[in-house]
């Protein structure tokens, strides 16, 4: 288990290295030269090279990328100012430090990816699991009628329709704030069930479909029989038999969402007005801002690394076999 | 060696005494709904089997052989099978009794042995806990009691080192071994019915044998009676008392087991013993198969089951074995036309001289 | 046979050379002419593993020194448990793989490791069987296209065509020839074994590797197929490697047999030899288990082993049935035995085995009872007896 997890991590370290260097190289390819920017109107040669010199752009790409990469672990002394590690730099818009933009962000994009999956989870196999549990009833007919409809509507359509609906009509739920955990725990929570509601309806569809079909086709395992076999009660064989084998599939399948969950969230973010690594990310590129962006990229990327190790260690612990091998 | 008691040969009803069997089967009807139509999955089938005694259920796929125990043990799906006819065991009434009822009886009165090990024990729990779960939903026992019974019934079956095998995965033990510890689990409580489907044809020939002599030592222990549900007549041949044959659905012959082996009645019988090579028999005689494939159920042939298949249908005359469904006599018998006098000059001249 | 007998016996076998030079010696009485020479043969699957970077970790030795030979029209079985090697020793044969070490020589030509262009010709000449008659078939294609497909690989145009020589094989195997245009769904099980056995024989074979042929089909059906078989085998001169686990079967349909336990051929001799006078304990052991449909079936020894066959990942040293064997001694962990003829044997006979048994299968004076479960019942019973 603990070589197991060594490897995955020594594996998540290569590839967040190899997105870091893409991303620069991306970014030089592009066109637009962020000193241009920040020189204004009255730029001249002169001043463009200091501009140049003070962003680090007067060195080869490799050699920043270098700087850059070191200046995570060790931090840098910059031109513009002192940089401590975690050094991602200073931004070319502002000066300030990156670190510093990422650690005020950076809790309302995980508040809501975490909030959201929780509440995707809990509702999609929940209903998956009563569906599976009265196969053929009328809530299991009704249930998948509206997992279709879930599938084929948009954060951004129903986000605002909800705001209007549930707090500004019936004054039932916050419309949505950036959570502030340490010094309004309660007020962070209110404000993140309309978002994390709303985000979780693309999702929990279809988990609810999978999960019923896991759950029948689990029913239907041999194994199952033979805990019926023994004469075991049917809710247990159906929450520690076949719950228990379709929860490894069920995991898989969040693993592969991951992204689109960190997609979702900067979406809800967008939607409800809130302050995420979603609008940091787009001003970044709308800036040519190298900085931000990467710093902005390198974290998404290490949260989803992150959370897929964590996934496949929830795997190991469900299925012996894998943590026996 | 062990030596099985001589079973009664007559069959129960006959029985004097008045006592009924431990187990009776009468006029089971199973059929299940699809969407090709209604399925005669068991079409009226009717045996008994005491204490102490080992039924060989004889059969090819799609025969209904697994089918009729599941439905004994209540482990068919409700939602499109239906059941009619009358399983009586030890006297309690099983079609139709409340799944709460099953429930205390599965596992503990009557218990079952998979063909699969691999896939009838689940991945997830340690072999130990999967055995020590009905030990402890039927006798109340503690976590600890049913522990240590876990490890005294791993230790009955011959597995090595039981106190450590009891925490291991499934996975982590051989074909042999799980199937030994599939025996384990189905003898935790001392079931007085053992239902055996097929529980030795995943294994290697050498195992099959450690296997089917252990069932049958564990039996001459604790006196449970066998339903032993197999395709292979060598199997039969070592373990049952008596036989029932069953084709589409039907049973077609039944009988002490040497009367099956040597003195079959059934065409299907004759069928099966000619298809089978032997280790002692003349190797230039080519088999006898059967000619052509099981029916299906879905819509099984009129009258006789196997009269698709039959060589002595002109012998019975007239269109009487696809019109007319011959009846199985209680006790030894086979359900066809051929009148007695006619099965026996068939078999003598024709059958038995190929089975040499 | 005498104690004496025995011990000259034990005696002759340890002082014959080392295995790796034991070889098949030719002692048949009337050698036919060979087909097929296998020497050496090993297969060894590598296990890959490690932190970090994959390697070689070990080696699953599912093959490992084997040497037998076929001769034309001849057939020969091939019996072993699960994890013997037999079914990879078939597709090494076939050169559906690469032997890791050993020799195969067909017809007079080295075909060890013969590249697809030296294969080509000879493919044709060795054909196979497979045990899954519903995953072997193309679903999407006729039985006509499936049949005339190894024609077509191998721009076979008989006389008459393509398609009238698949309903003249539709015919040969029992299936009818208007059944051209059919889906391979369309078959029963048993069905879709002759179609099989069709498109092996669309190129006139002189070589069948069949492997399980018959054990995934109904018992009333594997007869049809193992006769159909057997008519192929006589009528047409084909030689055959018969692999299957039911030594009935096995001994129903060929002339000789080679049993193999973990990798390697334990006893090969013809039918009569193997079956009524077999030498190594293992060949005992497996008749003694198997199953026959006899009531009256006492007269046989009863030999029950412990526990299951071992993992050809570390196979044990020396003899590889010593594990299991009731025999064993030192000699067996530390010494290979050598497949030869033993004395008593029959010409052609050849057994690896320091410690042989007596050749016959009659019941003993007690029985052989290794199952420390079944020992332990049964001495219980027969104590309150």
């Amino acid at each position: 288990m603990l070589r197991f997890l060594v490897r995955r991590v020594l594996g998540a370290a290569v590839i967040l290295v190899l997105i870091s260097f893409v991303t620069y190289l991306l970014f030089f390819a592009l066109p637009s030269d962020p000193a241009l920017l920040s020189c204004g109107k009255n730029c001249n040669p002169q001043n463009l090279a200091l501009i140049h010199k003070n962003l680090g752009l007067d060195k080869p790409i490799p050699v920043q990328w270098w700087n850059y990469v070191v200046g995570i672990f060790a931090g840098r002394h910059l031109p513009l100012g002192n940089c401590p590690a975690p050094c991602f730099g200073l931004s070319f818009n502002n000066d300030t430090s990156v670190w510093s933009l990422l650690k005020d962000r950076y809790p309302t994009t995980l508040s809501l990816a975490i909030g959201g999956s929780v509440t995707f989870l809990v509702i999609g196999v929940g209903l998956g699991l009563i569906s599976a549990w009265k196969q053929g009833s009328v809530f299991d007919r009704v249930a998948s009628s509206i997992s279709l409809l879930g599938q084929s509507v948009q954060i951004y359509f129903i986000g605002p329709l909800a705001i209007y609906l549930f707090s500004v009509q019936l004054g039932w739920l916050d419309r949505g704030h950036d959570p502030d955990w340490t010094s309004d725990p309660v007020g962070s929570l209110t404000g993140l069930v309309l978002p994390c509601l709303i985000m979780s309806v693309i999702f929990w569809s279809n988990y609810s479909r999978q999960t019923r079909s896991l759950m029948v086709e689990q029913l239907s395992e041999e194994h199952v029989r033979t805990a019926r076999a023994k004469g075991m009660g049917s809710k247990y064989v159906f929450f520690r038999y076949a719950l228990r084998g379709a929860m490894g599939p069920i995991v898989t399948i969040f693993g592969i969402d991951l992204g689109s969950v960190f997609g979702g969230a900067i979406i809800t973010e967008a939607t409800f007005g809130l302050h995420g690594l979603g609008n940091l990310a787009v001003s970044a590129v709308l800036q040519s801002d190298l900085p931000l962006e990467m710093g902005v990229m390198l974290v998404g990327a290490t949260s989803i690394v992150f959370f897929n190790i964590l996934i496949d260690a929830c795997y190991a612990f469900i299925d012996p076999r894998i943590r026996l091998a | 060696m062990t030596t099985l008691t001589k079973p009664d040969t007559s069959s129960a009803p006959q029985d004097p005494a008045g006592d009924a069997p431990f187990l009776s089967v009468r006029d089971l009807y199973v059929r299940f709904a699809t969407e090709d139509g209604t399925v005669k999955a068991v079409d009226g089938l009717s045996f008994d089997l005491e204490r102490g005694e080992t039924l060989g259920i004889v059969g090819e796929s799609g025969s209904g052989k697994s089918v009729t125990n599941l439905a004994i043990l209540g482990l068919h799906n409700p939602r499109n099978t239906t059941i009619t006819g009358e399983i009586l065991l030890d006297g309690q009434e099983l079609t139709g009794a409340s799944q709460r009822t099953l429930e205390r009886l599965r596992g503990n009165k009557m218990a079952m042995i998979f063909q699969d090990s691999l896939t009838a024990l689940s991945p997830y729990y340690t072999v130990g806990r999967q055995i020590a779960e009905p030990f402890m939903k039927h006798t109340g026992a503690s976590r600890r009691e049913a522990r240590a019974r876990a490890i005294e019934m791993l230790a009955k079956v011959g597995i090595p080192q039981p106190q450590t095998r009891v925490d291991d995965y499934p996975h982590q033990f051989s074909g042999g071994m799980r199937q030994r510890a599939m025996i384990a689990l189905a003898l935790v409580c001392d079931p007085a019915l053992l239902i055996a489907d097929e529980p030795t044809t995943a294994l290697d020939v050498t195992v099959q044998a450690q296997v089917l002599d252990l069932l049958k030592d564990l039996q001459q222990e604790t006196g449970t009676a066998i339903i032993l549900i197999t395709h292979d007549l060598g199997v039969i041949a070592n373990t049952a008392d008596k036989v029932v044959v069953m084709y589409a659905g039907r049973a077609v012959e039944r009988g002490t087991t040497r009367e099956i082996l040597k003195e079959p009645q059934h065409p299907y019988a004759w069928g099966l013993l000619g298809s089978i090579p032997r280790l002692t028999a003349s190797v230039d005689v080519p088999l006898a198969p059967i000619p052509g494939s099981p029916p299906s159920l879905l819509n099984p042939p009129s009258g006789c089951p196997f009269h698709t298949r039959c060589a002595f249908t002109a012998t019975v005359g007239g269109d009487r074995c696809s019109t007319e469904r011959p009846q199985l006599p209680d006790g030894r018998g086979s359900a066809c036309h051929l009148t007695a006098e006619q099965k026996r000059d068939i078999f003598i001249e024709q059958i038995q001289p190929r089975l040499r | 046979m005498s104690e004496q007998q025995q011990q000259s016996l034990e005696k002759a076998s340890t002082l014959e050379p080392t295995p790796s030079l034991a070889k098949v010696p030719e002692q048949r009485p009337e050698p036919g002419e060979r087909l097929l020479e296998v020497t050496g043969l090993r297969k060894y699957f590598p296990i890959n593993g490690g932190f970090i970077f994959q390697r070689r970790v070990g080696d699953v030795r599912a093959v490992d020194g084997v040497d037998f030979h076929i001769d034309k029209g001849e057939a020969l079985g091939m019996v072993g448990e699960s994890g013997c090697g037999k079914s990879t020793t078939g597709r090494l044969v076939t050169r559906l793989l690469e032997p890791t070490d050993g020799k195969v020589v067909y017809a007079g030509q080295d075909i060890t490791h013969a590249d697809r262009k030296q294969l080509a010709p000879i493919r044709s000449e060795i054909q196979m069987i497979f045990q899954d008659p519903y995953a072997s078939l193309n679903p999407r294609q006729t039985v006509g296209t499936i049949i005339s497909g190894p024609m077509e690989v191998n721009h076979l145009n008989p006389p008459g065509g393509r398609e009238k020589r698949v309903r003249e094989l539709l015919e040969i195997v029992g299936l009818n020839p208007e059944h051209y245009n059919r889906f391979p769904h369309e078959f029963s099980g048993g069905q879709r074994q002759r179609i099989g056995v069709a498109r092996a024989l669309a190129l006139n074979p002189k070589l069948i590797v069949a492997d399980e042929p018959v054990s995934a089909l109904d018992v009333s059906i594997q007869a049809q197929v193992v006769n159909l078989l057997q008519q192929v085998q006589q009528e047409l001169g084909i030689a055959f490697l018969f692999i299957a686990h039911d030594l009935a079967i096995v001994r129903h349909f060929s002339q000789r047999v080679a049993v193999m336990y973990l990798g390697k051929i334990v006893e090969v001799g013809d039918r009569d030899s193997i079956y009524n006078k077999p030498r190594h304990p293992y060949t005992h052991a497996l008749l003694s288990a198997a199953p026959e449909a006899d009531p009256d079936d006492d007269g046989r020894e009863r030999i029950r082993l412990a526990g299951d066959v071992p993992s050809p990942i570390n196979p044990p040293s020396g003899c590889r049935f010593r594990t299991r064997c009731w025999k064993a001694q030192d000699l067996c962990a530390s010494e290979e035995p050598p497949l030869i003829q033993l004395g008593g044997s029959k010409d052609g006979h050849l057994t690896a085995c320091h410690f042989p048994e007596e050749p016959t299968v009659a019941a003993r004076d007690e029985d052989i009872v290794l199952d420390p479960a079944l020992a332990a019942i049964e001495e219980a019973a027969d104590k309150t007896l």
